[in-house]
């Protein structure tokens, strides 16, 4: 993001009512972000400060450690990290091929079928849990990585919007490759993708972030250990009623979140930018 | 490039993404218009086809009309705030404040999150013994309300969360069309004497009107969609006080195994999905100003 100050002023009409806007903008910025400064208070200190704010309050990673052994975390973030990859690289693949189709064919019945695409922009997978869990189970794929991944990996998002992308690609750049030899996958490898590199990062970013944080499918479709991703490990976990401490709950909350956050926190503009990218053409 | 040769050849590059999405998404749709007349197959009853049962029975049901009424609320009250409360964020990040990257974090951070995850913070602060809220009350010399566990707020606190959650992502969608607003459009306005709420309202909103309605469209999917924290807040209650449609859906559908009637339940989301569709696409479309 560049600097946008120049762009829209929309100056206050005076001194004073500058001071009170940045003051009102400052505390819903404060309101906004307290949840979370409450969880890393909750979080880093022992269980008897958790709802008691001392600035003198020790520090403790107790609680982390604690909320690691307490449930199978490890494998929980493995099988995250296998959903989320197996998602994008399928994602990548499918919508990638299909975008070059819907971009550059003219063929019989393309319309319809880009129609037939545009349904799942307004009706996901995750509205139709019950025939989607039953086709799985005539899979038999019930219980198994594949089968979270498997509804989201053809994506009307990711194929509408490299079908843009590559709209934009000068038909003479695709011409001079053909001239030179190259087949249309050639084409579609040396010439389109490269030119669609930002897309791609940030359509990778949307899907990372929003498939680290999928859960209702996940929780229908896994019931063990092996397969449940960290979402669902939580859930199963942080049950207050069963005793756990708050400051085990909030400390095993970051830790799921944490590496989203963590790369948010360093990739912030990047992650900004691409989440724009993504909604905007 | 033209002939049947090409047509084989498009449809072969589309082919593994239709087969996915015809397998997961069309096909279910079929499939459930198809159940919700069909009766729940049981141990010595397959399944048999019953008219519309389904939907009768779903007519009857209180909890449904509860599901939907709360859905409704929930709807109705956190598309116009988180919008609104977008716009607001946006202007003020992409205005002259201090601490201007600061703040694009506070409001953007949310939304990275897993809503399982932050669901659970919340909890906390919701909680009527010693949450958040209820400190803040106490110096005041209040009590906190069990927010959670009473019918008339649980269902608030739901969508406090939910628009804590998205405003942040909207945000950024109003952030990247107010950078393309020509700066000369602005000052224009401003010479010829326009204060800066009819600038707001004559030129910038006018402008924003395309960046509105897809943010509308995500915002009207998300409030049928978004279920995540009701399974941490409060399980659908206290007696169905947080129930909606996707959360029944669930219940119906993996607590008590009534597929039947499930089906029926889900052929009246897409429905209302569908007809909001539609009445954006003819009604709004048309006052948009496209670029």
């Amino acid at each position: 993001m560049t600097d946008a100050a120049a762009t829209l002023p929309l100056p206050a009409e005076n001194r004073i009512g500058a001071i009170v806007e940045t003051l009102g903008a400052w505390l819903l910025g404060v309101l906004w972000i307290s949840p979370l400064l409450y969880a890393l208070w909750a979080a880093f200190h022992p269980a008897a400060y958790s709802a008691h704010f001392d600035l003198t309050a020790p520090l403790t990673l107790e609680n982390f450690v604690k909320a690691w052994n307490a449930a199978p975390f490890a494998r929980y973030f493995l099988n995250t990290v296998l959903l989320v990859s197996m998602v994008l690289v399928g994602q990548f693949v499918l919508a990638t091929l299909a975008a070059f189709a819907f971009a550059r064919y003219a063929f019989f019945g393309r319309d319809v079928l880009f129609g037939l695409v545009l349904v799942q922009l307004l009706i996901s997978p995750d509205m139709l849990l019950v025939a989607n869990y039953n086709t799985m189970h005539m899979l038999g794929l019930v219980d198994s990585i594949a089968a979270m991944a498997l509804p989201y990996m053809a994506s009307a998002f990711g194929i509408f919007l490299l079908r843009q992308t590559f709209k934009q690609v000068p038909q003479e750049l695709d011409d001079a490759a053909r001239i030179e030899g190259c087949s249309a996958l050639g084409v579609l490898w040396r010439v389109y993708m490269p030119l669609a590199r930002p897309v791609y990062l940030a359509y990778g970013l949307v899907s990372v972030s929003y498939h680290w944080n999928n859960f209702l499918w996940p929780l229908i479709i896994t019931n063990s250990v092996e397969t449940r991703p960290v979402t669902v490990g939580l859930q199963v976990f942080a049950t207050p009623d069963q005793g756990v401490d708050w400051s085990i709950i909030t400390a095993a909350t970051l830790m799921t979140s944490g590496p989203l956050l963590v790369g948010f926190l360093i990739f912030q503009r990047q992650f900004v930018q691409s989440f724009m990218r993504a909604g905007i053409r | 490039m033209h002939g049947r040769f090409t047509t084989l050849h498009a449809w072969l590059l589309a082919l593994p993404a239709m087969v996915l999405l015809v397998l997961f998404t069309h096909y279910p749709i079929v499939v459930t218009l198809f159940d919700s007349f069909m009766s729940t197959p049981k141990k010595h009853r397959p399944s048999h086809f019953v008219g519309l049962d389904n939907y009768a029975a779903m007519a009857g049901d209180p909890v449904f009309w509860k599901a939907l009424t709360n859905n409704l609320i929930y709807a109705g009250a956190t598309i116009p705030i988180s919008i609104a409360l977008a716009l607001l964020m946006a202007l003020i990040v992409n205005g002259r404040i201090p601490g201007r990257p600061l703040m694009r974090m506070a409001f953007f951070t949310p939304t990275v999150l897993p809503m399982v995850a932050v669901a659970n913070i919340w909890l906390f602060f919701f909680n009527p013994n010693y949450g958040a809220i209820d400190q803040l009350l106490q110096l005041v010399g209040l009590t906190a309300p069990n927010f959670l566990g009473q019918q008339q707020t649980a269902l608030w606190c739901v969508i406090v969360v939910a628009i804590w959650k998205e405003a942040g992502f909207f945000m950024i969608f109003y952030l990247a069309a107010l950078q393309t607003i020509p700066p000369d459009l602005v000052e224009a306005a401003a010479i010829e004497g326009a204060g800066r709420w009819q600038i707001l309202r004559r030129v910038v909103l006018p402008l924003l009107m395309p960046t509105t309605l897809f943010v509308l469209i995500n915002a009207v999917i998300n409030a049928f969609r978004t279920v995540d924290h009701i399974f941490v807040l409060t399980g659908g209650g206290p007696d169905n006080a947080t129930n909606v449609l996707l959360y029944q859906i669930y219940l119906v559908g993996f607590s008590f195994w009534d597929q039947g009637y499930a089906a029926a339940l889900t052929m009246v989301l897409l429905a209302g999905l569908g007809a909001a569709a539609l009445l954006q696409f003819f009604f709004l479309d048309r006052r948009v100003h496209y670029r």
